[in-house]
């Protein structure tokens, strides 16, 4: 019984590409407003979308970087996939527009992938399926989100905005290889949200240890197993990030050392962005990493799951990361905004 | 009963993705694309995608909005002069009335334009435009 996952064909990545919006709030300006311990918040600053953005809009900016390193035309595109739990429609897919703004439309298959967040990393498995059972050649995963947290809830001080974008395709044009995927999911009920409600809800203390760690921790260790991997033959490990602590406790506890983990880790920055956050956090460390560089790439999703990549950095990142902007470039473009603007931005008014 | 869907739904490869179209006689460029050239009065035509980069040509900002776009007032719109010849007519994005200067470098964005009927009717989306400056802003990531 194999559990690891290897697509048939040889697959990787060609094209990759990140997006934050430009809108920055202070933990502690949210602290000032709601009377909040200072000295003990979970990141420094957040995302925060402009009025004119949403999963959709911040999809086809993370698509587009994304195609301009894949140097391909978007029409060979046979899959757009967008994972998020913000698309902004109930009903009617955001991947439709996306793909359409990309000019990808007609012979495309495009769906909406829903998982919390894992919602992104599930895309760029089935993504990776596509390719490695030779059913296409080139196929589009994204993970995007504009999460929302209740106005005082623990979540309101995290909850940010931004994401990554992936095109998957044959390891001979990738500028990083896939080595292996797995999988490992339990039902647990650590955070949902109902139909027609704006806010989710969540267990408090309950997401820590049985979600996030037992389902991060026991991927990542199954897979080392298996992969007859330790954590020293990784040069780069990208995990969730709901806030800076779990993800850092997480590597230590796997046995991996604070460097391995910082490139991947901008949780502190721009908050969780759920779908996005351990994508963008990837794009990152591709930003930086050099040729022959092994990632371990683990998401985490309320619900609960994890997924763990690895991948192996080629030459070919070399000529392509240029071909867009970098996620650094994202980072630096900030404008901080006091929380009666954030009030605005993020329609707050609605309190239930 | 949702209303406009159909206009909405005609204009979406130019809203989107900033498609016009070019002359074959002389190779002028147009958008929105044209039936007949305004420099040869040529009549056949391919479409073409612009690169979306071009300079602020010029802008105002409007404080009161017209009905749809109250949401987003006040906000600035301005003429881009694209780098393929044509003037644009767009929203602004992402910007701050007192940084914006004729002549600055500027690309297209896609982003939501308007809601119809409010939170029940269709999100139209299409191109903004934005400040370009990504070597400005790689320096203050380096900061
Ligand atoms: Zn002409």
């Amino acid at each position: 019984m194999n559990q690891v996952m290897k697509p048939k064909r040889e697959v990787g990545i060609i094209g990759y590409g990140a997006y934050v919006p430009r809108y920055r709030i202070k933990a502690h300006e949210i602290a000032r407003v709601w009377g909040g311990a200072e000295d003990a918040l979970p990141i420094d600053e957040k995302a925060v979308p402009g009025l004119d953005e949403d999963t959709i809009t911040m999809s086809i900016e993370a698509a587009r970087n994304a195609l301009a390193r894949a140097q391909i035309d978007a029409q060979q595109l046979r899959a757009v996939w967008v994972g998020s739990e913000s698309h902004p429609y109930a009903v009617k897919p955001s991947s439709t527009l996306v793909a359409e703004a990309l000019g990808a439309s007609g012979a495309v298959l495009a769906g909406d992938w829903q998982f919390a967040c894992k919602a992104g990393t599930e895309a760029m498995q089935a993504a990776i399926a596509l390719v490695g059972s030779e059913m296409a050649d080139y196929a589009l995963a994204i993970g995007m989100d504009t999460a929302q947290g209740r106005p005082h809830d623990a979540l309101e001080y995290t909850a940010g905005a931004g994401g990554a974008a992936y095109i998957l395709g044959p390891a001979e044009n990738a500028l990083a290889v896939l080595e292996a995927s797995y999988s490992y999911v339990t039902d647990t009920p650590d955070f949902f949200r109902r139909a027609y409600q704006h806010y989710p809800e969540h267990g408090n203390r309950f997401t820590g240890e049985p979600a996030y760690f037992d389902h991060t921790l026991t991927a990542t260790q199954n897979f080392l197993e298996l992969m007859n991997y330790t954590p020293r033959d990784f040069h780069y490990v990208v995990l969730h990030q709901p806030n800076v602590k779990f993800p850092l406790q997480a590597a230590q506890q796997l046995g991996f050392t604070r460097d391995q983990v910082i490139h991947g880790l901008l949780v502190g920055k721009i908050g969780n962005t759920y779908a996005g956050a351990s994508l963008i956090g990837m794009t990152n460390v591709l930003d930086n990493a050099k040729a022959g560089d092994r990632i371990l790439l683990v998401s985490f999703g309320s619900g609960a799951g994890s997924d763990v990549f690895s991948y192996i950095v080629t030459e070919k990142i070399l000529e392509r990361r240029d071909l867009a902007k970098r996620t650094a470039f994202y980072l630096g473009r900030r404008e901080l905004i006091d929380y009666a603007r954030y009030a605005r931005f993020r329609n707050k008014l609605v309190m239930n | 009963m949702a209303e406009n869907l159909a206009p909405n739904w005609r204009l979406r490869e130019q809203r989107y993705q900033l498609v016009g179209n070019v002359c074959l006689n002389c190779n002028a460029k147009f958008f929105p694309p044209r039936q007949v050239c305004a420099n040869c009065r040529g009549t056949e035509f391919d479409s073409f995608q612009f690169s979306g980069k071009g300079e602020l040509y010029s802008f105002t900002t409007l404080r009161s909005a017209p009905a749809g776009f109250e949401n987003y007032a006040p906000y600035s719109v301005g003429m881009i002069k694209l780098d393929e010849g044509p003037l644009v007519e767009a929203m602004l994005t992402d910007v701050n009335e007192d940084e914006l200067a004729i002549g600055m470098r500027m690309e297209m964005v896609t982003r939501k334009i308007r809601e119809e009927e409010g939170e029940r009717g269709l999100i139209v989306y299409g191109y903004k435009f934005r400040r370009d400056n990504e070597n400005e802003e790689k320096r203050n990531a380096r900061r």
